[in-house]
C-alpha cells in the first residue's frame, strides 16, 4: 500500500491486513468460480443412463462356424467371431511371423479377469486403430483376415496388424464366458 | 486515424439521441465518412462480403433449427423434409450449406490478401490475431455443422475427427470421451453438437466486432503498404468504398446463386445422402473441400518422430499449420509491407499459394494412391520333379529355435537338398519340407502395385500349382511416390514459408522502390 510507512507500525499492521483480505478474498473467489464451472464441464461426460449400457449380452449358438457378427457395445460395434480351425491354425502360427505389435493369438483371445478363452471364439472391437473405420473381413485377402477399405490396413485371422498404416492390432473387447454359449462384452 | 467526428445532427430528433446513446455518429463515423486509403483494389472488398456471409449463415441457420431435430433417429429424415416439405426448405437448406462453401471462399481469399499485402505486421497484429481467432472458430463451427445432418460422411467425419483428439498423450482418451459424451459419436454428441453450433456463430460475431474495431485504430493497410499520411492518400468509405464493396459483393451472389438453384450439392460428398451407420464405414473418408488442406497436413505425418507416434505427430502438425498463422507478424522480418516490392519474396508466395492449393488436392485423394508408375518385381524360385521330403523338428527352447531352424536348413542343404522350407508351428515345433534333385524354376514377374504384383505371384503359383511342394519368394519393392509423400513435400515447403523463407528474406532480399506515399503514383 502506497500510503504505509515502513517506521509506521499501525500503517504497516494495516497494509499487511488488507494484503491478507485482498489474497483471501481473491483465493475464495478464484475457488468459487472454479468450483461453479466445473458442473459446466463436467457434464458433457457420459451421462449414467450412457454408463449403464456398457454391457452387451451375445448368444453364441447362433452364429456358425466360419461366421462373424457386428454386435454394438457401448456404440460402438464389435466383431464376434466363429474362427475355422484354418484360421486358429494360421493365427498360432503367425504367433512367430514378424508383427508391428507382437502378441500372441492366446493373449488376444483371453477373457477380461485373465482366464483363457477358447480358441473358437475371437471378440475384438471393430475400429480400425488408425482413424476408427470399420474393416471388413475378406476370405482370401493376404494375411485371410479384416481388410480396412479407408487406408488400405491388413489385419490377419487374429486382428493382428499385419500391413498398413494402422499403429496396433484390433484390441479385443473385453469379454467373460456366463455360460457355454453366452458372452458379456464390458 | 479517423481523426475527431464531423458528425453534425441536423434534426433535433438526432440531436437529442446524439446526447444520449450516440449511435448515429458511430455509424457515420465507421462507414461513412471514415477515410480510407484511395488505392484499395477490388482484393479489398472481401472483408464486406464475409460479413454478409456471417449474416446470411445466422438468419438462415436460425430457420433451418426450427425445423431441424438434433436426434439420431430423426435428424436424417429432418433434413429431408426440410428440403421436400417444409415450404422454400429447399432453398433456405441449399443456402446455408453452400453458404458454408461460399464463407470459406471469400475467407481464404481474404487471407492471401493479408499475406500478400502484409495486413499483419505492425501496427495490425492483434488485428490479424482476431481474424486467425475467427477463422479458427469458422472451422470448428464448420465441422460441427457437417455432423448434423447425420449423414454417413457427417458421423464418419466426425468419428475420425474425435479420434484425432484420442492422439494427446495422457488425457487424450478422456477428452475423447468427454467430447463424444459416450464411448462413440452418438445421440449425446448430436445433440451437443447442435446446441455448439448454434452458439459458435455468435461467438464468431463478437470477435468481428473487435475485428472491425481493431481495423478502424490501426486503419487500413493498402496494395502499396504504405501508411496514410495525409488527407490527399484517402477518399471517404461512403460512396467509394461503398460502392466498391457492393459492386464486388453483387458478383459473389452471382456465384453464390449459380450453386444454390444450379448445383446445391457440387460442393458436399453424394455419401452424405446416406444415413448414418455405425456398422458401415464408407470406401472413402473425406471432410469438406475447404478443410482438405489440413486434412493432408494430418495424413502426411506416417512416420513417427523419436517419441512422437505418427498419429500424434500429424494432429500437431494440423494445429501447427494453423497455429503458425497467429506468430506470423513476428516471423515474418521484413520491413516492407506489400508483396508488390518484394520481388522474391512474391515468388516464394506464389509457390506457396500452389502449395496450398496441391495440399487441398492431396487431401481428397487416397493417400496410398502411385503418382509416378513405379515397378514392382517379385522373383520366384522353385524346383519341380524333385524329391520331396518332410519332417519335424522340435527345439529344446523357444530361445533355441532360430539356431535349430538353421541347423536343420544347413544340414539339409549339405544333403544335398535344393530347397528348403521350415514353418513354424509354434514356440519350438516346425515342419520342414526340402526337396532334393529335380529342375530348378525361376521366373520373375512385374506389377505397377503391391495389390497387383500379389495377384501375379498367386497367378504363377496357380499356373505351377501340384508341379512343386513349394515356392521361395524374393520381392523387390522399389520406393514409390504416393500421395502422401507428395503431401509430405507439400507440408514441408508449408512450414519452410512460415518459419524458414520470410524470417530469412526479410533480412536478405533487396526490396524495389516503396513510392513515399499512397497518392504520388496516382497524382503524379
Amino acid at each position: 500500500m502506497a500510503e504505509a510507512k515502513p517506521n509506521d507500525a499501525h500503517g504497516a499492521q494495516d497494509a499487511t491486513r488488507r494484503d491478507f483480505i485482498f489474497i483471501a478474498a481473491g483465493s475464495a473467489g478464484a475457488v468459487g468460480a472454479a468450483a461453479t464451472i466445473w458442473p459446466f464441464v463436467a457434464q458433457m461426460n457420459p451421462a449414467a443412463d450412457t454408463r449403464a449400457m456398457s454391457t452387451t449380452e451375445v448368444d453364441l449358438s447362433a452364429i456358425v462356424l466360419g461366421q462373424q457378427i457386428k454386435v454394438m457395445w457401448q456404440g460402438k460395434p464389435v466383431f464376434v467371431r466363429h474362427r475355422t480351425p484354418a484360421e486358429i491354425a494360421a493365427a498360432q502360427r503367425d504367433d512367430y511371423a514378424t508383427l508391428k505389435d507382437p502378441q500372441h493369438d492366446a493373449e488376444r483371445i483371453a477373457q477380461e479377469n485373465g482366464e483363457a478363452g477358447k480358441p473358437e471364439w475371437l471378440i475384438l472391437q471393430a475400429n480400425c486403430t488408425h482413424l476408427g473405420c470399420v474393416p471388413t473381413f475378406v476370405e482370401g485377402s493376404s494375411f485371410g483376415g479384416w481388410f480396412c477399405p479407408c487406408h488400405g490396413s491388413d489385419y490377419d485371422t487374429s486382428g493382428r496388424i499385419r500391413r498398413g498404416p494402422a499403429p496396433t492390432n484390433l484390441p479385443p473387447a473385453p469379454y467373460l464366458f456366463v455360460n457355454d454359449t453366452t458372452i458379456r462384452i464390458g | 486515424m479517423s481523426g475527431p467526428s464531423t458528425y453534425e445532427p441536423k434534426s433535433g430528433l438526432t440531436r437529442w439521441l446524439d446526447k444520449r446513446l450516440p449511435i448515429i455518429r458511430l455509424a457515420h463515423d465507421s462507414f461513412v465518412a471514415y477515410p480510407t486509403p484511395r488505392n484499395l483494389n477490388y482484393w479489398w472488398t472481401f472483408g464486406a462480403m464475409l460479413s454478409l456471409c456471417l449474416v446470411v449463415q445466422i438468419v438462415s441457420g436460425i430457420v433451418l433449427a426450427m425445423h431441424y431435430i438434433p436426434h439420431v433417429d430423426h435428424a436424417f429424415a429432418s433434413v429431408q423434409r426440410i428440403d421436400r416439405d417444409v415450404p422454400y426448405g429447399w432453398l433456405i437448406q441449399n443456402i446455408h450449406s453452400v453458404g458454408a462453401s461460399m464463407f470459406f471462399l471469400a475467407v481464404y481469399i481474404h487471407m492471401f490478401r493479408g499475406l500478400y499485402y502484409g495486413s499483419y505486421k505492425a501496427p495490425r497484429e492483434v488485428l490479424w490475431i482476431l481474424g486467425c481467432i475467427i477463422y479458427a472458430l469458422m472451422v470448428v463451427t464448420g465441422f460441427l455443422g457437417y455432423t448434423l445432418p447425420w449423414g454417413q460422411m457427417s458421423f464418419w467425419g466426425a468419428t475420425v475427427i474425435t479420434n484425432i483428439l484420442g492422439a494427446v498423450p495422457f488425457i487424450g482418451e478422456s477428452i475423447q470421451v468427454w467430447i463424444r459424451g459416450g464411448g462413440s459419436i452418438d445421440q449425446p454428441t448430436l445433440n451437443r453438437f447442435f446446441s455448439l453450433h448454434y452458439l459458435l456463430p455468435f461467438v464468431i460475431a463478437g470477435v468481428v466486432a473487435l475485428h472491425v474495431w481493431a481495423l478502424h485504430e490501426s486503419g487500413q493497410n493498402n496494395p502499396t503498404g504504405v501508411e496514410v499520411k495525409s488527407k490527399a492518400d484517402t477518399v471517404a468509405f461512403t460512396p467509394y468504398a461503398t460502392a466498391k464493396d457492393l459492386f464486388a459483393t453483387t458478383l459473389f451472389l452471382i456465384l453464390f446463386a449459380t450453386f444454390v438453384f444450379y448445383m446445391p450439392n457440387a460442393l458436399g460428398h453424394a455419401d452424405n445422402y446416406i444415413p448414418a451407420n455405425p456398422l458401415q464405414t464408407p470406401p472413402e473418408i473425406v471432410p469438406e473441400w475447404y478443410l482438405l488442406p489440413f486434412y493432408a497436413v494430418l495424413r502426411a505425418i506416417d512416420f513417427n518422430i523419436g517419441p512422437i507416434d505418427s498419429k500424434l505427430g500429424g494432429v500437431i502438425a494440423m494445429f501447427a499449420s494453423i497455429g503458425v498463422l497467429f506468430v506470423l507478424p513476428w516471423l515474418d522480418t521484413s520491413k516492407v509491407r506489400s508483396m508488390r516490392y518484394r520481388p522474391i519474396a512474391r515468388q516464394f508466395f506464389l509457390i506457396f499459394v500452389v502449395v496450398c492449393l496441391a495440399l487441398g488436392w492431396c487431401g481428397g485423394q487416397n493417400p496410398g494412391k502411385i503418382l509416378l508408375p513405379a515397378t514392382f518385381s517379385a522373383t520366384l524360385n522353385w524346383v519341380e520333379g524333385g524329391q520331396v521330403a518332410t519332417q519335424a523338428i522340435e527345439a529344446p527352447g523357444e530361445s533355441q529355435f532360430d539356431e535349430t531352424a538353421a541347423a536343420t536348413r544347413a544340414s539339409l542343404t549339405q544333403g544335398g537338398a535344393a530347397m528348403v522350407m521350415i514353418q513354424r508351428l509354434n514356440a519350438t515345433d516346425a515342419s520342414v519340407t526340402s526337396v532334393s534333385g529335380g529342375a530348378a524354376q525361376s521366373r520373375t514377374v512385374t506389377a505397377a502395385t503391391q495389390d497387383e504384383l500379389e495377384a501375379e505371384i498367386q497367378h504363377l503359383k496357380d499356373e505351377v500349382g501340384a508341379r512343386t511342394p513349394f515356392f521361395s519368394v524374393a520381392r523387390n519393392i522399389p520406393f514409390t511416390f504416393t500421395v502422401t509423400t507428395f503431401s509430405q513435400i507439400l507440408t514441408l515447403y508449408y512450414f519452410l514459408f512460415f518459419l524458414v523463407i520470410l524470417p530469412i528474406l526479410g533480412l536478405r532480399e533487396t526490396p524495389g522502390r516503396v513510392p513515399d506515399t499512397i497518392a504520388k503514383p496516382v497524382t503524379a
